[in-house]
């Protein structure tokens, strides 16, 4: 089995395994402004098109900029158009700035000094034809599986997830891992009565506690809200494919990221680090938000398992979705690239893992995953809430 | 996979788990040889989902994974479906400190 593969080398040392121009709106009011520009262009513009506000709170601010720049900086991004409305808190130039100093070019466009929707988009269209330009001078040159950050998620999980899925896709972190690789899981609420497990692995005692302080927060904040996590965890989906409660799900969930030890925790959207071992960030429960801030991370590659059956992928990084669920192989093939139901059949999950491995090195590669296939592209960024904000402030 | 099929029918994940989770769709009345002992299905159990190995008190503890998913809020015999009815989260609990007056 290849440990390598050809990857589009930035000048900023790191490799991407795809060459797209990504189109990034500042906010909600210049979201259809950015997809359409880049739907007109054609599929090497991805847009990133989310339903943040031009205002917000500071906190929540500062988290959706990082957010922003980290999507514009992930190494599958040859270079990027940032657009906005002209009236949002975030300065699309900043962004744009921030993006660049990674050495991928870069633009800007604001739609109301482009004298509205019609001239941002002709005006957007001349821009993106630039930098393709630029893009399209990145060649495909060798790159080992070490320089790969692998993004782990799940979502629609059932009880197969925790058995067959989660632990296949944790074989295949070992195996990138052991080969000099990074991995990252995250969804901290999905922590919750696992967490002495994630505690017990971590490399050094601030690590340690870094991640029990993180699961009390959010642990908190049922609490601050006087709800029970029960009525959303494990969701009623998750409810009806067998599992009862969070701490099983949590369970389950931890063992996608693997066997080996725990090297830190960074924030939602945080550049995730490059050197190699086990990483987790701390992002909330939703799948789509949490799988955004690992690319934001700088995750190259994503993998996500499913037991009950979900299709979502993302603009920036291949998605390979996974299932441990037999009969959602049987009905959904066409949107899941591998099949960890065979471990009902005999197949060890170490085997599985290789299977897992081999895809990921074949995705880093060029070939195009079952969400690349189809376009699916789900974006949204994590927005931090009032209650939260209160936390913050009150620690 | 982790742990052991028992009769071709539940998957044990730990020596120390009091709960097995179906490999199949399982009809009620069905048998499974566990471990010398005879589990006997007083429900319908669908695949994925729990079935008591053991008795379990009110109040006792659910293990699977060998750890503790939850406790049990009524007693459960061995052959019983194990899920939301019988079993809840001890974890993010809010409604019972907003019970309790610790709410913020």
């Amino acid at each position: 089995m290849g440990h390598s593969f050809e990857g589009y080398r930035r000048s900023n040392g790191r490799v991407g395994v795809r060459n797209h121009v990504a189109v990034i709106p500042t906010s909600v009011a210049a979201s259809s402004v950015a997809s359409a520009v880049a739907d007109e262009a054609g599929a090497w513009a991805r847009a990133t098109p989310h339903q943040l506000g031009t205002s917000q709170p500071d906190p929540a601010r500062r988290q959706t900029e990082r957010v922003l720049v980290g999507t514009g900086r992930n190494p599958n991004v040859g270079a990027a158009l940032v657009v906005e409305l002209g009236t949002e808190d975030i300065d699309a130039e900043t962004v744009a700035d921030d993006i660049a100093a990674t050495g991928k070019a870069t633009e800007t466009l604001t739609i109301r000094e482009s004298g509205g929707t019609a001239n941002a988009l002709s005006e957007g269209a001349d821009r993106l034809d630039r930098l393709k330009a630029e893009a399209d001078r990145a060649r495909r040159e060798d790159a080992d599986v070490s320089e790969l950050v692998f993004g782990v998620e799940c979502g629609g999980s059932d009880a197969t997830s925790g058995i067959a899925a989660n632990p296949a896709v944790g074989a295949a972190c070992d195996r990138l891992v052991e080969a000099g690789g990074t991995a990252s899981f995250s969804e901290t609420p999905e922590f919750i009565g696992a967490e002495h497990i994630l505690a017990d692995r971590c490399v050094s005692e601030e690590t340690r506690e870094r991640i029990l302080e993180r699961v009390e927060a959010r642990e908190g904040m049922a609490e601050l809200m006087g709800v029970d996590l029960r009525g959303a965890q494990p969701t009623p989906g998750n409810q009806e494919g067998g599992l009862t409660t969070i701490e099983e799900k949590s369970l389950g969930a931890i063992s996608k990221g693997g066997t080996t030890p725990i090297r830190g925790i960074v924030d939602y959207g945080d550049e995730l680090p490059t050197n190699g071992g086990l990483v987790l960030m701390d992002t909330p429960g939703y799948d789509v938000e949490s799988v955004v801030g690992k690319v934001a991370g700088g995750a190259q590659v994503v993998a996500f398992t499913t037991g009950r059956g979900s299709t979502t992928g993302n603009p920036l990084a291949p998605v390979i979705k996974v299932t441990g669920n037999p009969k959602t192989w049987d009905r959904m093939s066409n949107n899941i690239d591998v099949n960890a139901g065979t471990v009902f059949d005999g197949e060890s999950i170490d085997s599985v893992g290789a299977r897992i491995f081999e895809t990921l090195v074949e995705v880093a590669n060029g070939r195009r995953t079952e969400a690349e296939h189809r376009r699916l592209e789900e974006f949204a960024i994590n927005e931090i809430q009032p209650e939260e904000l209160t936390v913050e402030v009150d620690g | 996979m982790k742990g052991r099929v028992l009769d071709d029918a539940l998957l044990r994940l730990s020596t120390s788990d009091n709960v097995g989770t179906t490999v199949d769709d399982l009809e009620s009345g069905t048998e499974i040889d566990a471990d010398g002992r005879t589990v006997v299905l007083a429900e319908d159990v669908p695949f994925g989902h729990k079935v008591a190995l053991e008795p379990v008190d009110s109040g006792g503890e659910v293990r699977k994974y060998g750890e503790v998913i939850g406790t049990a809020t009524q007693a459960i015999e061995v052959g019983e479906w194990v899920h939301t009815h019988n079993c809840e989260s001890t974890r993010g609990r809010g409604d019972r400190a907003a019970a309790r007056g610790e709410s913020a």
